[in-house]
């Protein structure tokens, strides 16, 4: 009976912790409909600056308590809202929930890279104190929490409901036009919600961090609780968000209490949160179908048939020339970034062409190479079958929240991965605790890939025809319909097409994408683990699409040949790993207002090269075909409808895929650096 | 495709094959919090006929639209299609049976050409599996861009075209659905004075092949020539009904439209004096108050 008592005040202990998180979240969102994926990874930040000011620099507890959450703290949030997140809370969610990942990013990196991981601890406040209550010892900083919690409420209710600049905070919930028009100012009431929101996230990250323990990733998981207890609330109710994160803290501490602690229910303990927040966003009710025309996104123009083709054909050379004259662990880096480019190829689809995020990817990865090893038959079959299990499990996630839109479909895919990475992953059954399961080769049609440069050169000859495939689709009739999804789904609706259904088909068909890279990619690995997909790697994935381009099939090549990199570059300069984050992350929030990325520069480029020697090189070479001409073309006929082309700006026959082949050249030069090193992956 | 030549054939006169009006929106009310949107509105469409709902802005006209199309839930009262209660079915499954609207907040397909709009709708139209296959509609598109008057802007992306041609678009798209309702939210503001009869016509021709036309709008020259029904909605409620003769002298109509309701001053202030509010601007002051005061 005690235990079951201790268990309760630990639970409304960590409970009130979330609530100060999750209220944090409500007033950010509530105040700029930004919803902040990188709250958690800013109270982590902040308590490691917390960290630094009190143990490291010696400073007295409640100065650098004080210095945290009245100066640093709110100049993070201003920043970010003032440069990063102002404007995010009309565009689509695919812009706005890649911008917060992207500050997630680079908050995580800029923690790794200010304090690189060693052994640090921060005592609870009051350490050693302690009262008597029941029959057990309940510490001064338990007390201390819940006290802030409470606080943290009343303040919160006393500022929204009677100060002025409260009022202004809810007016501009529903109008900040409107309130501009008042005398108000939007942008000042955005400014400060973010700096009270970070203050609180600190307050929460530093509350915790002495039981959690200084780590990245624990921390930024926080995150999670917070966003469960928040949508309880419905990301406005802050009342019913305080009662989400007591209840969450109560079943958390319940479940570490009374769990056995061997086999696979143990380890549900350590997705509690996750399950509670998937439970609380299929209990949402139902969305209703947003109208109001999102502005036509400029997309990335479709090659013509022959020039994607030659760009392939380009491809599968360059690819099948380097991997003759690669070592091995570098072909072993070639086929990791070809299955990066496939998996790039599958957010191509979800979020380029259908406009939905899903932080889930790398996790549909390690579905497929499960599936590909636990089917055990290593050939086209096998390959198809792991691909259909994954699109299965997409399928699956997107059904439950099915009746909603956009974040909470992220949200779930979040939920999902952090599943999947804590437990399933890790289970006997899967992959093991630190485990690792081998993998044979894919056998086509009999004859078994064996070496390792065939097997790259297979892997390219997948992407390729996956690239393909999407382009045929983009511009065919589901293809219209993608876009005119993402365009309006309100006139989609009106115009009969059910896209409760469409959206499911649509993440069922990415994960699908996702899974057979995952196949291939054990494969080529031989032996793979849970480590390889965990869910953090979805983040940069993501981060990478958006920055390379997330419209068109090059830009999935260079973003997989970026992301193979990564590590390898992290490896090299382990003085500036975390950097690397910092700099894709700012890359990021520069270019997600544009999809089109990086690939988009190179067409340009591609184009203006075309334009200024383009006739020239074609008089010497006269066999060379004109953009988008026929291939029996005169040359002067062709010199003819060139200049025509040009005058026109004719983008379509003279851009395409054209960079393809940037793409093709660059993992040539890219394998320089990496000639004489392991493989970081291995 | 067959059902695109249809459009053209016009087939929907022998339709209606249960008694009773195609439409019937039966005591519908719609609350936003303490706010009451449509209150207790009751009215009907047939088929042949041209129907205008008209008011100031807010009155709850698009919310009623909303109401209709599915878009919105409302809080009590019954929408009924064809005799058959469809308060609770889903936006597309309406649609299917025949339901069609435009957008008084334009919601074109922005990113692809105009071509491409109608061309998504009848995809959509033939379904989504059916869609897969190759479609040999390119002919009956053009006809109906054509038809509708903007095949000169078949090419460009429909978020650079004018605002009237936009609206004029999100019709064809409709028509590729062949429709037998057609709710049309303003759909002639941003057209000049002969777009604007070219509209008039066009409207009658859709009416005489048997679609019920269900209007909002606020050109009262229109609305007067090309309805045979009018029902006028302020503050959620439906303060008057008739055809354009008796709506012009209804006393209660030009309260609400002039602010006061003088009896002798009414023939010199007819409703057609109103100026023509157009598009999502705020008028709401300027038709309540800009006479009146």
């Amino acid at each position: 009976m005690s235990s079951f008592l201790a268990f309760t005040i630990f639970g409304l202990v960590s409970g009130a912790a979330y609530a100060i998180a999750a209220s944090g979240l409500v007033l950010t969102y509530s105040t700029t409909r930004v919803f902040n994926i990188a709250h958690g990874a800013l109270g982590m930040l902040l308590s490691f600056v917390f960290w630094d000011f009190s143990v490291r620099q010696g400073m007295p507890t409640l100065l650098a308590l004080f210095l945290v959450l009245f100066v640093v703290a709110p100049a993070i949030g201003w920043f970010l809202q003032r440069f990063v997140a102002r404007g995010l809370g009309d565009a689509p969610v695919s812009v706005s929930l890649v911008v917060t990942v992207a500050i997630l990013v680079a908050t995580l990196g800029l923690a790794q890279q200010v304090w690189p991981p060693e052994a640090r601890s921060v005592q609870p406040f009051f350490a050693g104190t302690s009262y008597e209550m029941f029959g057990f010892f309940i510490t001064a900083h338990q007390i201390l929490t819940i006290v802030l919690s409470l606080v943290v409420a009343v303040g919160l209710y006393v500022l929204l409901n009677r100060t002025r600049i409260g009022t202004a905070m809810r007016a501009s919930v529903d109008n900040p036009e409107l309130l501009k028009l008042f005398g108000g100012q939007p942008e000042r009431v955005a400014a400060l919600s973010w700096a009270i929101g970070t203050s609180l996230a600190a307050l929460a990250g530093v509350l915790l961090v002495s039981t959690v323990g200084l780590d990245y990733f624990a921390l930024l998981l926080l995150v999670i609780n917070a966003f469960a207890a928040a949508i309880l609330g419905r990301l406005q109710n802050l009342p019913l968000t305080f009662v989400g994160a007591m209840s969450l803290g109560l079943v958390t501490s319940y479940a570490s209490g009374y769990l056995p602690t061997d086999g696979l229910l143990n380890s549900v303990r350590n997705v509690v949160p996750a399950l509670f927040l998937f439970a609380v966003i299929v209990l949402m009710p139902q969305a209703q179908l947003r109208i109001g025309q999102v502005k036509g996104i400029v997309s990335a123009p479709l090659p013509s048939p022959f020039k994607a083709l030659s760009w392939s054909g380009a491809l599968l050379l360059g690819v099948a020339l380097v991997a003759g004259a690669l070592s091995e662990a570098n072909l072993l880096l070639v086929g990791t970034a070809a299955t990066y480019a496939i998996v790039m190829l599958s957010l191509v689809l979800l979020t380029g062409y259908g406009g939905h995020v899903s932080l889930a990817q790398i996790t549909f990865v390690g579905v497929g190479a499960l599936a590909y090893i636990k089917i055990d038959s290593p050939n086209l079959g096998g390959l198809l079958l792991a691909g259909l299990v994954a699109a299965g499990v997409g399928a699956l996630v997107a059904l439950p929240v099915i009746r909603l839109t956009g974040l909470y479909l992220a949200l779930a895919t979040l939920a999902f991965a952090v599943i999947m990475d804590r437990m399933i992953f890790q289970a006997d059954f899967a992959f093991g605790f630190n485990g690792s399961l081998s993998a044979e080769r894919l056998s086509i049609l009999g004859y078994q890939v064996d070496s390792t440069a065939g097997y790259v050169w297979v892997m390219a000859v997948f992407f390729v025809l996956m690239g393909l495939a999407l382009l045929v689709v983009r511009a065919g009739p589901l293809g219209r319909m993608l876009v005119a999804l993402r365009d309006s789904p309100a006139a989609c609706g009106t115009l009969g097409l059910d896209q409760r259904w469409f959206r499911v088909g649509l993440f069922a068909a990415s994960a699908g994408m996702a899974g057979i890279a995952g196949a291939l990619y054990a494969g080529l690995r031989g032996t793979v683990g849970a480590a390889e997909f965990q869910f953090f790697g979805s983040f940069t994935l993501l981060l990478l699409a958006v920055v390379f381009g997330v419209t068109s099939v090059t830009g999935a090549a260079l973003g997989g040949v970026g992301l193979m990199m990564l590590p390898v570059l992290q490896a090299d300069y382990p003085g500036i790993a975390g950097l690397f984050f910092v700099v894709i992350a700012v890359g990021a929030i520069l270019l997600a207002r544009d999809p089109n990325g990086l690939a988009n520069q190179l067409f340009r480029l591609g184009r203006l090269l075309d334009r200024r020697f383009g006739n020239r090189i074609r008089e010497r070479i006269p066999v060379l075909p004109v953009p988008g001409g026929s291939l029996g073309g005169m040359r002067e006929q062709a010199r003819a409808e060139h200049d025509a082309n040009a005058a026109a700006d004719h983008s379509l026959t003279t851009v395409g895929l054209g960079a393809g082949g940037g793409a093709a050249t660059t993992s040539g030069p890219d394998q320089g650096p990496a000639e004489n090193k392991e493989p970081a992956g291995v | 495709m067959s059902s695109l030549a249809e459009t053209f054939a016009g087939s929907h006169r022998a339709s209606g094959s249960h008694d009773g009006p195609l439409l019937e929106v039966d005591h519908v009310v719609v609350q936003f919090g303490g706010v009451t949107a449509v209150n207790e509105a009751c009215f009907t469409a047939d088929p042949g006929t041209v129907t205008g709902l008209i008011g100031p802005n807010g009155a709850g006209k698009t919310t009623c639209f909303n109401v209709i199309s599915g878009l919105q839930k409302p809080t009590r009262g019954t929408v009924r299609f064809q005799g058959k209660d469809v308060s609770s079915t889903p936006v597309h499954r309406r649609s299917k049976r025949g339901m069609g609207r435009t957008f008084q907040r334009l919601e074109a397909f922005g990113s692809l050409s105009v071509r491409d709009n109608v061309k998504v709708a009848a995809d959509i139209h033939r379904g989504v599996l059916k869609g897969f296959l190759p479609g040999g509609h390119g002919k009956n598109i053009d006809a109906l861009l054509e038809r509708v008057g903007i095949a000169a802007y078949a090419d460009e992306r429909a978020d650079s075209i004018p605002t009237g041609t936009a609206r004029l678009l999100e019709l064809a798209r409709c028509l590729a659905g062949d429709p037998k309702l057609l709710l049309l939210d303003e759909p002639s503001s941003g057209l000049d004075e002969t777009e604007t009869d070219a509209f008039g016509d066009l409207l009658r021709d859709l009416a005489a092949e048997g679609r019920a036309i269900l209007m909002v709008e606020h050109d009262m020259d229109l609305v007067m020539a090309v309805c045979d029904v009018i029902h006028v909605l302020d503050f959620g409620s439906i303060i008057a009904s008739g055809d354009p003769a008796t709506i012009r002298r209804d006393p209660a109509v030009q309260k609400a439209y002039l602010g006061y309701s003088d009896e002798d001053d009414a023939d010199a202030h007819t409703v057609t004096d109103l100026p023509a509010v157009s598009d999502d601007t705020m008028v709401i002051p300027a038709a309540r108050e800009g006479v009146g005061s």
